[in-house]
C-alpha cells in the first residue's frame, strides 16, 4: 500500500529526515516512536503533503502512485488521512459545511454523486457514535473553542466520515486523559479493516496498549534505528530512549 | 433654462454655487437655503481635504474633483422608465422599493406598498415644501456641527434625497429598500441628502444600495441625518456596488435618545474610491449602537471607513466590527474614534478591526482611537492585519478540499462574521450570496451593470 524509500526531507534548508524506508501493507498497524525532535511529525506532514517540507531525496508510493507528485488535497482524496497533533481552529467555517465539502470532494473523486443534505446528516449521525462526539461540537466552527481532548476526538470523527485507506495519527494521545484515550482508540479500532492501514506516531507506549501495532519503528535523529514487533514498544517503555540513543 | 453646468476646476466649486445660487435656492424653503450660505463659508475655509487634514490622512480627495463633471441643481426628467432599466441584485426581498436617480427622488417611483398610518416616505424636497414642520427644526442639526468639508459641501448644494418619518409607536415590518442610481449622459457630481426621523418606540429598516448604471465618472456625495427618539430601533444596511472608476462619499450622522438602538452594516463590494463617515452621538441613557462594516476590494480600489462615536451620557453601549479583505493594489483605511465624555459613566464601548491582505501590494491603515474622560467605563479596541492562515489552509486541504475552495471557505468565514450581524434572515442570505460571488470573482461591477442594464 505505502512504500517509503530512502526518504530525505528538510525544512528551511535543515535536513530532518535522513533516509527513511518503511513498507506498509493493507490491514497493518505501524507505530513510529522516538524522542522529541527525532522527525516523527515531519514524517507525518511529509506524507500528508505539507509544502513547508522539501523532499530532497527518495520516493513515496501509495498504491503504486508517486505520492510526491500529488497535492495535499489529492492525497486526501486518494485515501490518506492525517490526524493532526495540533488540530487547527478555523473560526467561521462550520463543521457541517466543512465536512460536507470534504465528503463530497471524496465522492466526486470516486465518481459518485454528492450526498444530499439529508443523506449527509444521516451519515454524520451514524459516525458521531463512533467517537461519542456530541452535536454541540458538530454544530460549531471547526475546532473553535474545543478542548484538547475534543479536538482529538474530532480528528477521529473526521476520519470516520472520510474512511481513509491510510490513517496517520500524529501524537493523537497527547493531551488526552485516560477516558478520552479509550474513546479515541475505540474509534480507531472500530474503523480498522483488512483493507486499510494505520500509522501511529507517538512518543509514549500508552496508546499502543489500546491500538496494538504489528510493527514498531524507532525514529532517532531522522533515521529508523530499530524495527521490530509490538514487544519493542514495551522494551522502550522500560528502558527509555537513551538505550536506543546509545546503541545507534 | 440651464439644465446642467459644466465645470472643470475644483477650486471653483464655490464659484459654481455662488453664481448659480438662485437655481440652488429655487424650490427650497428658506431654512434650507440659509444653511447653504453657512455651510459654504465653512467649506471654503477648509477646502477639499487632502492628507494634510488629519481626518483624511489616508484619503486625498483633491484628485476626485479634478476631473470634468456636471452638477444637477435641478431634477432632470428621465427619458426611460428606471424600473425597466434597473433590476436589483438583491431581489426577493419583500421590501418597499424606492429609486433615487443622481441624488434625486425618482419622479416615477411606483406606488410604495402599504405603509402604516402616519409614515411619511418620499422626496426630501417634496416634504420640505408640503410638511416643512417635519424637517425644519432638525435639518442640518447633526451635519451642521461637523467641520467635515464634504459634509458642508453637501449642505451647500443638496436639494433632494430621501425622507422617512415614522410616528411614535409605529413599526414598519418590511425593510425599505432605497436604490441610489447613478445614470447620466455625462460625468456627474451627484449630491443627495437624506433624513430619517424615528418617533418614540418606533422601528424601521432601510436597505441602501448604490449602483452605477453606466461607466461615466460619478462622484456621489450622500449625506444622511438620523434622529432616533426614545426606545426607537433603526437598522441601516448599505450595499455599495458602484463601478471601480466611481467615487462614493457617504456621511451618516445619528443622534440617539434614551434606550434607542441603532444598527448599521456597510457592505462595500465595488467602487473606486469609497469614503464612509459615520458619526454617532449617544445622547440618551441606555442607548445602543452597533456599527459593522465589510469591505471586499481589489484592483486599485480605495476604501476608507471613518467612524466616530461619542458617548455623551452614562450607561450607553456601542460595538464596532469592521473587516476588510484586500487584494491586488487595493488599499483600505479604518479609523474608529470612541470618545467617552466626562459624565458618561458605565459606558461600554468595544471596537474591532480585522483585515486580511491577499497580495503583497495591498495596503491597510488602521487607527483605533479611544478618548476616555470618564473613569468607570469598559472599553476595548483591537486591530489586526494579516494574511490567510496557511495552517488552516493546509488543514482543509488534508481533508480533500481543493486549495481554491479552501481559500474561499476561509475568506468567507472571515467575512461572514460581519454578515452574521445582519438580523433580517432573507437579507443576510442575499448578502452572503453577494459576498460569495464577489470572492469568487463572479460579481464585477461591470457584470452587475450589464446584468442590470437593459438597453432601452
Amino acid at each position: 500500500m505505502l512504500q517509503i524509500k530512502n526518504l530525505h526531507a528538510s525544512v528551511d534548508g535543515k535536513e530532518i529526515l535522513k533516509g527513511i524506508s518503511i513498507d506498509v501493507k493493507p490491514g497493518e498497524i505501524h507505530a513510529i516512536m522516538g524522542p522529541n525532535g527525532s522527525g516523527k511529525s515531519t514524517l507525518a506532514n511529509v506524507l500528508a503533503g505539507h509544502e513547508k517540507y522539501e523532499v530532497t531525496e527518495g520516493e513515496i508510493f501509495f498504491e503504486g502512485e508517486n505520492l510526491l507528485e500529488l497535492a495535499a488535497e489529492e492525497r486526501a482524496r486518494n485515501g490518506i488521512f492525517l490526524s493532526f497533533q495540533y488540530p487547527i481552529e478555523i473560526p467561521g467555517v462550520s463543521m457541517v459545511n466543512f465536512l460536507k465539502t470534504a465528503v463530497n470532494e471524496h465522492r466526486k473523486h470516486k465518481g459518485l454523486e454528492p450526498l444530499t443534505a439529508s443523506q449527509f446528516l444521516k451519515l454524520m449521525e451514524e459516525k458521531k457514535k463512533v467517537v461519542e462526539i456530541s452535536s454541540q461540537l458538530t454544530n460549531r466552527s471547526v475546532n473553535e473553542g474545543f478542548s484538547g481532548g475534543e479536538k482529538k476526538r474530532n480528528e477521529i470523527f473526521q476520519m470516520a466520515m472520510l474512511e481513509p485507506k491510510l490513517a496517520i495519527l500524529d501524537e493523537t494521545d497527547s493531551g488526552l486523559d485516560i477516558d478520552a484515550l479509550r474513546i479515541v482508540a475505540k474509534g480507531v479500532n472500530t474503523l480498522k479493516s483488512p483493507h486499510n492501514a494505520t500509522i501511529v506516531v507517538t512518543h509514549y507506549q500508552r496508546l499502543l496498549e489500546y491500538i496494538v501495532p504489528d510493527y514498531v519503528h524507532v525514529l532517532y535523529n531522522g533515521k529508523i534505528v530499530k524495527s521490530a514487533g509490538k514487544e519493542l514498544a514495551l522494551e522502550l517503555e522500560k528502558k527509555g530512549y537513551d538505550w536506543i540513543k546509545n546503541e545507534s | 433654462m440651464i439644465e446642467t453646468i459644466k465645470y472643470t476646476a475644483t477650486e471653483e466649486l464655490a464659484d459654481l454655487f455662488t453664481q448659480n445660487r438662485e437655481i440652488y435656492n429655487e424650490g427650497c424653503p428658506d431654512f434650507m437655503n440659509r444653511k447653504r450660505s453657512e455651510a459654504l463659508d465653512k467649506f471654503v475655509k477648509t477646502g477639499i481635504p487632502s492628507r494634510k487634514n488629519e481626518n483624511y490622512k489616508y484619503t486625498d480627495l483633491r484628485p476626485v474633483f479634478q476631473n470634468d463633471f456636471t452638477v444637477l441643481p435641478r431634477y432632470v426628467q428621465q427619458q426611460i422608465d428606471l424600473h425597466e432599466l434597473f433590476h436589483c441584485d438583491v431581489p426577493q426581498l419583500n421590501t418597499h422599493l424606492v429609486l433615487l436617480i443622481n441624488g434625486w427622488y425618482y419622479g416615477h417611483n411606483r406606488k410604495i406598498g402599504q405603509l402604516p398610518n402616519g409614515v411619511v416616505l418620499g422626496s426630501l424636497n417634496h416634504v420640505c415644501r408640503e410638511h416643512p414642520h417635519l424637517i425644519e427644526k432638525a435639518y442640518n442639526q447633526l451635519a451642521g456641527i461637523s467641520d467635515d468639508p464634504i459634509a458642508n459641501l453637501n449642505t451647500t448644494m443638496a436639494k433632494d434625497g430621501l425622507f422617512l418619518y415614522v410616528p411614535d409607536d409605529v413599526k414598519i415590518d418590511k425593510p425599505i429598500q432605497i436604490v441610489n442610481l447613478l445614470y447620466a449622459k455625462e460625468n456627474t457630481f451627484a449630491v443627495q441628502r437624506n433624513m430619517f426621523v424615528l418617533g418614540k418606540n418606533s422601528e424601521a429598516t432601510i436597505v441602501f444600495c448604490d449602483h452605477t448604471l453606466n461607466h461615466n465618472y460619478y462622484i456621489l456625495n450622500n449625506l444622511s441625518e438620523c434622529f432616533l427618539e426614545e426606545d426607537s430601533k433603526f437598522n441601516f444596511y448599505a450595499v455599495q456596488n458602484m463601478h471601480n472608476g466611481a467615487v462614493n462619499n457617504t456621511h451618516f450622522f445619528a443622534d440617539l435618545k434614551e434606550r434607542s438602538t441603532l444598527h448599521t452594516n456597510t457592505l462595500t463590494l465595488n467602487g473606486g474610491l469609497v469614503r464612509n463617515n459615520i458619526n454617532v452621538k449617544l445622547n440618551g441613557e441606555y442607548a445602543h449602537a452597533d456599527l459593522n462594516g465589510l469591505t471586499l476590494a481589489d484592483e486599485k480600489q480605495h476604501i476608507d471607513n471613518f467612524i466616530t462615536i461619542d458617548h455623551r451620557v452614562p450607561n450607553c453601549t456601542s460595538n464596532q466590527l469592521y473587516k476588510n479583505i484586500l487584494d491586488n493594489k487595493a488599499s483600505g483605511a479604518f479609523s474608529g474614534r470612541i470618545h467617552v465624555l466626562r459624565d458618561a459613566q458605565k459606558t461600554e464601548a468595544y471596537q474591532r478591526n480585522n483585515n486580511v491582505l491577499l497580495s503583497e501590494t495591498a495596503e491597510m491603515n488602521t487607527k483605533p482611537q479611544l478618548i476616555i474622560d470618564a473613569d468607570d467605563v469598559r472599553c476595548s479596541h483591537g486591530a489586526t492585519v494579516g494574511r490567510i492562515d496557511e495552517d488552516a489552509l493546509f488543514y482543509l486541504r488534508t481533508r480533500g478540499i481543493g486549495e481554491k475552495e479552501a481559500r474561499l471557505m476561509i475568506m468567507f468565514a472571515f467575512a461572514d462574521e460581519v454578515l452574521s450581524q445582519v438580523n433580517i434572515k432573507v437579507l443576510r442570505q442575499r448578502l452572503e450570496e453577494l459576498v460569495n460571488r464577489r470572492l469568487r470573482g463572479e460579481l464585477g461591477p461591470c457584470q452587475t451593470c450589464s446584468f442590470n442594464f437593459r438597453k432601452p
